[in-house]
């Protein structure tokens, strides 16, 4: 002990509600083992302590809004060895990628008292259209399980074991019965990635898709059963447009349901 | 020495993006900046047109600290425009969970990011290196509220269970039964913790401040009751927008509230609350309080956080309460039609008074909708307790005096990522 350097961890913060950071400090039973195995090297929620790079492992909140957030995710990639995204603003530009689908001319003017405003960028985007990202960890917010696992495998040098199966799966193994074939609940679960655990079933509502897109889920399929069910196009738009709007599969999904 | 500025760049230990910009001229403060550039998210602008079911789930993401509290104002502004009321054991659980929210959120700012300011260390890590016992227990605190947060919620961040009209599941009884022991500790964990904080040591800085918070026939204040102040206002929470104005200023990208037809700052949060309701106290917590030095009136901001941890003894001994009396709801919500017009509701927030309002069509699909969060309306005291606080104590050391800035700022438990959602669009329509 004490030889070796312990790795450094950095945590950033970009467009955000600081709930993924927050699920750090939510490891109440965990994060004074953490903070032994790896020196917190920048965490400003956490600490006004703050060390020059290079981190070994840097975790990113947010998504960039602005051009100064632009500039600065590119100079976290650089002093970042391993850059893991954390949760949905910063997989896939979060509940404020919302603005992305509004004409921006609609935007007439930004009231304001006084003119000196900094610069906001049409879009809210993920990470990955900045930078090159390590690894993506879903959720709004991300599970706190899953994130100690994402340090965890990094500090050994694994991949992180979080599958990309779809909710149904864990809420399969809760035995929960299913909300939609049972009482005609309209539910992401089917599209969605897992890592929730299947919270919102389990609670007897429909999941609405804070972990994003699973891999390769059939949105298409999933939308002509809720027609069934008797949803209009903008209620189907607007399940697919929520905290991960932006996220590829949700956002073309939404768009095929009106503008 | 005469000419200098102290300045922060980059707050630490508070959520969100902010800085500190203080300018001194011949030993004299000429002007003090709270600087707030946290992106903005422009919450209000795509609330509309979404439907008034999604309120709570969006808001929450305003902030991951206390998404408790924008849910609780969300679904009560929709209740009121719907004219619907929740009462019984649905009310009571909603309590709960806010009882949860306050425990979690003032136990993280207490332990984590409040008291290394007055022991002297970066961060709470570092000081649980040698003391680790209060580190830990307050830890243990924490997470027994963040238990009820999961238990009624769901989950700790962004719960999923909290809609318009009750919830979308309700606990049995015997469920709340682990809960119960778990929170009995916690309530002697938050004993010992109140005493602890008491004994901090604390600078001489009292300011005549007017407090708002809401006050309640009967109860220390979540959800409901009155707007009142120290200095004789009392409102009904429809008159928010009489009573408050916002303006913008060129260093915040959140805008800062001030009362409308007078001058002065008010302070809201817990120091509001508690001075404003000392006598609605549980009996455990007014003794602790009293044990702790604290009068019934506070005026020194640096004692927030033994406030803070008498609120949170209070939290968990009103969630005892509360599921000491609980009988499980023959249904876990009421029922609720849409009718067109506007609602609205103000909520205690851990930080303080949280202010929304909603006009819906008769469909309930929101039409406009106004947030105004209790970090916003601290911007104009906290500046104030700067400049008083450097301007009495402008001989400390430059790097002193910075950290003295900060710990005032820290003071408040300012939320940025909450005060900044707001930055107003206009909408050009056809």
């Amino acid at each position: 002990m004490g030889k070796k350097r312990r790795p450094r961890l950095a945590v950033w913060k970009f467009a955000s509600c600081d709930g993924c950071q927050l699920s750090l400090l939510d490891c109440e039973d965990e994060l004074l083992a953490v903070a032994d195995r790896v020196e917190i090297a920048y965490f400003l929620e956490a600490s006004r302590a703050t060390m020059k790079g290079p981190y070994d492992l840097s975790l990113v909140e947010g998504s960039i809004t602005t051009p100064q957030d632009a500039e600065r995710i590119r100079k976290v990639r650089k002093a970042s060895r391993v850059l893991v995204t954390i949760g949905a603003c910063a997989t896939a530009g979060g509940i404020q990628a919302l603005r992305n689908f509004k004409d921006v001319k609609e935007f007439v003017s930004i009231v304001y008292a006084r003119p000196d405003y900094i610069e906001t960028l049409e879009t809210s985007t993920p990470i990955s259209d900045h930078v090159p990202v390590d690894f993506e960890l879903r959720g709004c917010p991300i599970n706190k399980r899953q994130l100690l696992e994402v340090i965890q495998a990094y500090l050994v040098g694994r991949r992180p074991n979080t599958p990309s199966e779809s909710v149904c799966l864990e809420c399969k193994r809760r035995g929960n019965v299913c909300v939609m074939v049972a009482r005609g609940t309209a539910c992401l679960g089917p599209v969605t990635h897992a890592g929730c655990g299947a919270i919102c079933p389990s609670y007897d509502r429909g999941c609405y898709g804070c972990f994003g897109p699973m891999e390769t889920p059939n949105t298409a399929s999933l939308s002509r059963e809720w027609a069934h069910l008797g949803a209009t196009d903008p209620e189907i738009q607007r399940v697919f447009r929520g905290v991960n709007a932006y996220a590829d599969a949700f956002r073309k999904e939404s768009e095929a349901h009106g503008k | 020495m005469a000419n200098r500025k102290i300045k922060v760049d980059y707050l630490a230990r508070v959520e969100g993006e902010g800085g500190l910009l203080v300018k001194i001229k011949n030993d004299r403060v000429v002007d003090v900046q709270l600087r707030i550039f946290e992106p903005p998210r422009f919450f209000e602008a795509f609330l509309q047109g979404r439907d008034c079911s999604e309120a709570p789930d969006i808001t929450a993401r305003i902030c991951g600290i206390c998404p408790v509290a924008y849910q609780m104002s969300a679904v009560h502004a929709m209740e009121n425009a719907f004219g619907v009321e929740v009462d019984g054991p649905l009310r009571a659980l909603r309590r709960m969970i806010y009882c949860g929210e306050w425990i979690e959120s003032h136990a993280l700012h207490v332990a984590l990011l409040h008291a290394p300011d007055f022991l002297g260390y970066p961060d709470a890590l570092r000081m649980a290196k040698d003391h680790p016992g209060i580190v830990e227990r307050a830890l243990g605190i924490k997470k027994a509220g963040n238990e009820i947060i999961a238990l009624l919620g769901g989950r700790e961040v962004h719960p999923i269970n909290v809609r318009i009209g009750g919830f979308y599941k309700v606990p049995t009884k015997r469920a709340l039964g682990p809960l119960a022991e778990t929170l009995k500790r916690a309530r002697e964990a938050a004993i010992e913790n109140v005493r602890w904080t008491g004994e901090l040591p604390f600078p001489e800085f009292e300011q005549d401040y007017e407090f708002v918070a809401l006050r309640h026939p009967w109860e220390y204040p979540m959800n409901e009751g009155r707007l009142v102040s120290n200095r004789g206002l009392t409102i009904a929470v429809r008159d928010f927008e009489n009573a408050f104005v916002e303006e913008q200023v060129p260093h915040s990208h959140a805008l800062h509230s001030r009362f409308a037809n007078r001058d002065g700052a008010y302070l809201v949060g817990p120091l509001a609350r508690y001075n404003l309701n000392h006598d609605r106290l549980s009996p455990v917590a007014r003794e602790a309080a009293r044990t702790a030095g604290l009068a019934s009136v506070c005026r020194n901001p640096f004692r927030s956080i033994v406030v803070r941890s008498v609120e949170i003894l209070y939290a968990c001994d009103e969630a005892l309460r509360l599921i000491g009396e609980y009988e499980m709801p023959d249904r876990p919500a009421v029922e609720v039609r849409p009718i067109a017009g506007t609602g609205c509701a103000c909520t205690e927030a851990p930080r303080g008074i949280l202010y929304h309002r909603y006009r819906l069509d008769d469909r309930g699909v929101i039409q406009e909708a106004k947030i105004v969060p209790p970090t916003s309306q601290n911007q104009k005291v906290i500046e104030n307790d700067l400049r008083q606080f450097v301007q009495a104590h402008i001989d400390l050391p430059e790097e002193m005096l910075g950290l003295r800035c900060e710990q005032t700022i820290r003071n408040y438990d300012p939320c940025i990522s909450c005060a900044t959602h707001f930055l107003k669009l206009k909408y050009e329509r056809d």
